[in-house]
């Protein structure tokens, strides 16, 4: 079954080619709208503790609907294929940056903020040299977290049309053809545990030298 | 809508699947995860390569999942529930172990010197003392599985999936709207339900 699955994808590497490219572009272009977004806002949230206690409720509920609740309900509103599948991928990436966003900041010590204050920074200053950095582990925890969200909801933008690898295996399925099961299913996995492990890699980098496990 | 209210009882029988579905799994897995925390509490050693296995299950997506299934065990209910259990393990385990990690060295050590077996203490003072934070792993996987169990329906195990899945097949948005509807506040509920049993569990502790 895996020489087959391997046959196939010698022979339709065009195919194979644009689901992976759709696939990557839906979930690259989702997280990074969703981050553009997402992310400004959670840190203008922690600035107003009132609104933040309904959005990050908000959030939080936003959270708990399944993903193929929230792409399947695109047919009705948008209709099938790519831009519908883009506005559910988007929408399923917003509630963990947002609220990583607005506990990254909360989460800073006000000591620090403070004595910086104390030094004589602006607010801007203290924002760009004190907050941002401590706070950008658990911002980009948060990418994380949506970014493998993102990658295998766009698994399931082959039911509304969205294309992407998903194909292969709604079509393995239908024709209970297996060799076309692991051509979907063993790439998603790879990409999933690979955008799990690139994105660690970034939230280490990202850690400020003295926040680092190990530096006392 | 019409059609909802003419289908009451297929929806009633769909909902009624997605919450067996649900409940089994959770329940396969929290029975595996127990154990599996209770030897790891036992031998440290193997709770880092758990962790590691069970996070890569959790993050291969579901239907790649259920379709890496498929050539070994069919169709159906009970590759379902194999991949729901699979999802459940790494946060069940991490918040049992975590539990039972946190309880008081002291409290164990005192409970030791009345003579109690490592039954009696694992069942009178171990797990009442772990019991919100099994209750907030509980939490999770249930909300995790809920949603999950809806894709489960496009390899055949029924639930509210098949509405969801019908609906987009028949370019019926009325399906879509109560299968996704339903989906979602079954999951949003469990939440809300067992939060509150966490805080009311953590709140008795704390008097």
């Amino acid at each position: 079954m895996v020489e087959a699955a391997w046959a196939y994808l010698l022979s339709h590497p065009k195919l194979f080619r644009d689901a992976l490219v759709t696939h990557l572009t839906l979930s690259g272009c989702a997280l990074a709208i969703a981050t553009i977004l997402a992310a400004p806002l959670g840190i203008i949230l922690s600035r107003s503790p009132r609104a933040a206690l309904v959005a990050i409720n908000a959030a939080n509920v936003a959270r708990t609907v399944p993903s193929l609740a929230v792409l399947a309900i695109m047919l009705p509103i948008l209709g099938t294929g790519f831009a519908p599948s883009l506005v559910a991928l988007t929408l399923l990436a917003i509630p963990p940056i947002l609220i990583n966003a607005y506990v990254g900041i909360r989460q800073v010590d006000p000591d620090a903020i403070e004595s910086a204050v104390g030094m004589g920074m602006t607010r801007l200053q203290v924002m760009a040299r004190i907050e941002l950095p401590v706070a950008l582990p658990v911002i980009s925890a948060g990418v994380r977290t949506a970014a493998v969200q993102v990658v295998a909801g766009a698994t399931l933008a082959a039911f509304i049309g969205g294309g992407g690898l998903g194909d292969f295996i709604t079509s393995g399925i239908a024709l209970m053809q297996l060799p076309l099961l692991l051509v979907g299913a063993v790439p998603i996995a790879l990409l999933a545990v690979g955008t799990e492990l690139l994105f660690h890699l970034l939230e280490r980098t990202l850690t400020p030298r003295g926040m680092r496990p190990g530096s006392s | 809508m019409q059609w909802a209210l003419t289908h009451l009882d297929d929806i009633g029988w769909a909902t009624w699947e997605h919450a067996v579905l649900v409940s089994v799994s959770v329940a396969v897995a929290f029975l595996i995860s127990f154990a599996v925390a209770i030897w790891a509490s036992r031998q440290p050693r193997v709770y880092p390569p758990i962790m590691g296995i069970t996070a890569l299950l959790y993050t291969i997506p579901s239907l790649a999942l259920f379709a890496l299934l498929i050539p070994l065990v069919g169709l159906g209910r009970v590759p379902a529930i194999i991949g729901l259990v699979a999802y459940s393990l790494l946060i069940l385990i991490r918040n049992i172990a975590t539990g039972l990690r946190e309880v008081p060295a002291d409290v164990v050590e005192a409970a030791l010197g009345m003579g109690m077996g490592p039954w009696q203490l694992l069942l009178t003072i171990e797990m009442p003392l772990a019991m919100p934070v099994i209750i907030a792993g509980l939490r999770i996987a249930t909300v995790t599985v809920i949603g999950i169990a809806t894709i489960a329906a496009y390899i055949n195990a029924g639930g509210l999936g098949t509405l969801i899945f019908t609906g987009i097949a028949q370019d019926f948005p009325a399906k879509i709207v109560v299968g996704a509807g339903l989906a979602s506040g079954m999951a949003v509920g469990a939440d809300a339900g067992l939060s509150r049993l966490e805080r009311r569990l953590r709140a008795r502790r704390a008097a």
